[in-house]
């Protein structure tokens, strides 16, 4: 049969998520803290407003970027939120999922060759994406003693004249790093002097603990070449709802939309009234939500803190990425044995790129009493590997 | 300890009286003396007025009835409704009283091993004070929800267990 698929398709490797999951998935009376949603269900006001668009028979299409009140109503969050004004009749579209508008992005920007830089460790979606699309993935290694930013030196090292566009991710998953105002605009004279395009991913855009979040594309000359990739489920907890959207120039965003018209339509209409709703009325759960994870942000850190696991403090998004390496063992060797030997689910840091290895991704989008308890078989875990190691 | 930190405090240990000092320490960024300082003032000033655990008691016996009275009384004078209050809050079957806008005066939340003890209790104790002028009582037949917990079992978490 594989003679007859896509040899591009079937040269993608198969995530690393997905084969860590089948594993997991074996073992009973796991305890995991590999999962990468909200632990919140979607707050009940807004499945509300789900159901009502349901009764009242919102079941057709919407326009093939959105409905107009949902993305009026995204071009004033994001004017609140960050400081750009969208036009939502051009510049902004509606998609399922953050995902889908990463996808949609890079087969808009990309011609065959193009290059396309994109930092790792981050979200598996960017390097298949990049690959489907024909595009030259080109990776820059993060480093814990960089707080996991990408630096001006860095992607100085991986421009060429074939650069076409950066893709960053901050808050980041699977690192909780983000970037400041000042490290972003560090970047400014070389994306310009090489006319590169920025494809920003601000999924955790809420989710950041001391500083507040800073958008690429809000600093001088960027709202025109970035793509600001944004959506309801991380922020929201509404990841089952799949929504997300795109933020550009009409332009880009125009021919977005014909990408998007012709694979999906338009997102998920009942999921496009809840979101109107989240919006219009879900900044209190938004607020509480990331109290409840800088409590537990802080409950994390200081425990990997207390089992000297080596860890960057993270600042955003809900996850925190140690540093295995004295174990000496593979990322994967060190989750499967963790999962067999005391039951607890973390996700392997090659996951999200090969200079993840080393390190594993625990989420902490979990009540304090789980990650106590998987804490206390981690601590086990550590002790007993430690102890054969004198 | 700040007003803002104070009020997360109160926030975690209303959803969960067991975590420690220590644990409120890490979770809030204090010391563990700052959240020692903290709730003992805060118990002082009666901000903090107990610790109380949720029981599911219909899980665990049958004896074991609640009902909300509503009373309507004519109070005396211009402390009338307090002085009731102070009475009626005294009988140990009394386990919660609130003075209400609307129909009636005061709501009693009566508990009892059986319907009959409470009917009792009600016309014996409450309808013999001179000030009430009626009650009515409501039994309460399941309990769901209580103090903003959900009284049935735990929800398993549903999501899959490992994802991106």
């Amino acid at each position: 049969m594989k003679e007859l698929l896509s040899k591009k398709i079937l040269g993608l490797k198969p995530s690393g998520i997905r084969k860590f999951f089948d594993v997991a998935n074996e073992v009973s009376g796991v305890i995991s803290l590999g999962v990468g949603e909200p632990d919140f269900e979607t707050p009940y006001h807004i499945r509300e407003a789900g159901i009502q668009a349901l009764q009242a028979g919102k079941t057709f299409y919407t326009s093939n970027s959105g409905l107009q009140d949902l993305r009026n109503e995204i071009s004033i969050y994001e004017y609140k939120k960050m400081g750009n004004r969208y036009n939502p009749n051009t510049e902004i579209m509606v998609t399922v999922g953050g995902s889908e508008a990463i996808d949609v992005a890079l087969r808009t920007i990309i011609n065959p060759g193009d290059e396309i830089i994109y930092i790792e460790p981050s979200f598996v979606s960017y390097l298949p994406c990049i690959l489907m699309a024909d595009g030259v993935p080109v990776p820059v290694e993060l480093k814990p003693e960089n707080k996991f930013r990408l630096t001006k030196e860095q992607l100085e090292t991986v421009i060429t004249e074939k650069s076409k566009a950066l893709v960053i991710s901050y808050p980041n998953n699977p690192t909780g790093a983000i970037m400041e105002e000042e490290d972003l605009e560090e970047l400014l004279e070389l994306i310009e002097k090489n006319n590169l395009l920025v494809i920003s991913d601000e999924i955790y855009s809420e989710l950041t603990y001391e500083k507040k979040h800073i958008s690429i594309a809000c600093l001088p000359g960027m709202k025109e070449r970035t793509i600001v990739i944004n959506g309801f489920s991380k922020n929201f907890a509404m990841t089952g709802w799949r929504l997300g959207y795109a933020l550009g120039n009409a332009e880009i965003i125009s021919q977005m939309v014909k990408v998007h018209q012709y694979a999906i339509m338009c997102a998920p209409t009942i999921s496009q009234y809840a979101a109107i709703d989240a919006l219009q009325n879900g900044e209190k759960e938004v607020c509480d939500m990331r109290e409840s994870y800088n409590q537990r942000r802080r409950y994390l850190y200081h425990e990997l803190h207390r089992l000297q696991l080596p860890c960057f403090q993270p600042e955003g998004a809900f996850y925190m990425f140690p540093d295995i390496r004295e174990f000496g063992m593979t990322s994967e060797a060190f989750a499967v044995d963790l999962l067999n030997e005391e039951k607890v689910a973390v996700v392997p840091g090659n996951a999200f790129g090969d200079c993840g290895e080393g390190f594993v991704r625990i989420s902490y989008a979990y009540s304090i009493s789980d990650l106590k308890e998987a804490l206390g078989r981690i601590e086990n875990y550590i002790v007993h590997k430690r102890a054969l190691m004198l | 300890m700040q007003k803002e930190k104070i009020l997360s405090l109160l926030r975690l240990i209303e959803q969960n009286s067991g975590l420690s000092e220590s644990d409120l320490a890490i979770m809030l960024e204090t010391n563990e003396q700052g959240i020692h300082n903290a709730i003992s003032t805060l118990e002082k000033s009666g901000v903090i007025c107990g610790y109380h655990t949720l029981i599911h008691w219909d899980k665990v016996t049958d004896n074991d009835v609640t009902a909300l009275v509503e009373l309507r009384v004519t109070p005396q004078g211009g402390d009338g409704y307090e002085k009731l209050a102070e009475k009626i809050k005294g009988y140990p079957q009394v386990k919660t009283l609130y003075l209400m806008s609307g129909a009636y005066d005061f709501l009693v939340m009566v508990t009892g091993q059986n319907m009959k003890e409470i009917a009792l209790f009600v016309s014996s104790k409450l309808a013999s004070i001179s000030e009430v002028q009626s009650t009515t009582t409501h039994f309460i037949l399941t309990k769901y929800k209580e103090l903003g917990f959900d009284l049935d079992a735990k929800k398993a978490d549903e999501r899959m267990v490992v994802t991106p």
